[in-house]
């Protein structure tokens, strides 16, 4: 059954993540990879949500592995994002990489602070 | 005083709604086995990541060694796959996207990396938490470039 939970969330966020940086990149004919950081950074606020969720028991063990281990998980990427980071410093465009990089982890733990605040105005007692 | 208007007034093309729609038919199609495909290898990856950390967990509040291992992996992978696929040879139009976008999107995650950092400074680790994060940046940039590189030298070395 947590297996199933994980695998139905990841097959939401998996394509929910390829159609969301197609959308993204369609419109933005830029050189920076904000697909991949906008969905990193929505998943940071989700999964945060959903921690501050489970600190103040408002999530069962299911949500948990549905919408974070499943969803969020597969929603966001370490391999693309490190991937689009080392075309971006081969093709010369080494400021857009170390931008990539510091505005993805810096915006990615604002996010997951923003979403443990959000759930503990919510559900803290 | 108002300006005349002079913007040029385009005829109402009666075949532009049907076209759009016959493409936006078109793309669907095409899009649908894309889809499909990446929501497979997503479960794929996502699978493995939970297993893994069901066989190798770390209690809350410890040094997340796992998500760490998993995300260097999955970037370690994905520069041997990408040099491969695009300056060594051609493969189906399906596979980038199953291996790629699904399995490898699938078992690393950026999320736990960065709500797990915001534990260990909950937690009243900062020290942790900072060397978690350069770590996993470190490790994980170095393994995406280290397997590219490496991967596009054995295919120069092959072909020269």
């Amino acid at each position: 059954m947590n297996w199933l939970l994980v695998i139905v969330g990841a097959m939401v966020g998996a394509p929910l993540r390829y159609l969301t940086d197609r959308a993204v990149q369609a419109r933005h004919d830029a050189l920076f990879p904000w697909g991949t950081f906008m969905i990193n950074i929505t998943g940071c606020l989700i999964l945060g949500v959903l921690a501050g969720a489970v600190t103040y028991h408002a999530a069962p063990a299911g949500v948990q592995l549905l919408l974070g281990t499943g969803l969020c998980g597969a929603l966001t990427t370490y391999s693309t994002f490190s991937y689009e980071t080392l075309r971006l410093a081969e093709t010369g465009a080494r400021f857009f990489a170390a931008a990539n990089v510091v505005a993805s982890v810096v915006a990615g733990l604002g996010a997951a602070f923003a979403g443990t605040a959000i759930a503990e105005a919510l559900w803290a007692p | 005083m108002t300006a005349p208007d002079n913007r040029v007034q385009e005829p109402i093309d009666p075949d532009i709604d049907l076209t759009m729609r016959t493409r936006r038919r078109e793309l669907n199609r095409e899009q649908a086995p894309v889809v499909a495909v990446v929501a497979i290898g997503g479960a794929l990856g996502s699978a493995a990541r939970y297993g893994a950390g069901l066989i190798w967990p770390t209690p809350p509040g410890s040094f997340p060694w796992t998500t760490l291992g998993i995300n260097a992996l999955g970037c370690a992978i994905i520069g041997v796959f990408m040099v491969v696929i695009t300056e060594g040879w051609a493969v189906h139009r399906l596979v980038r996207p199953f291996v790629g976008t699904g399995v490898l999107g699938g078992f690393t995650t950026f999320s736990t990396y960065a709500v797990d950092i915001t534990h260990l400074i909950d937690a009243g680790r900062p020290r942790t938490a900072l060397g978690y994060l350069a770590l996993t940046l470190f490790v994980a940039l170095g393994a995406v470039w280290t397997t590219a590189a490496t991967t596009r030298r054995l295919i120069a070395g092959r072909r020269s």
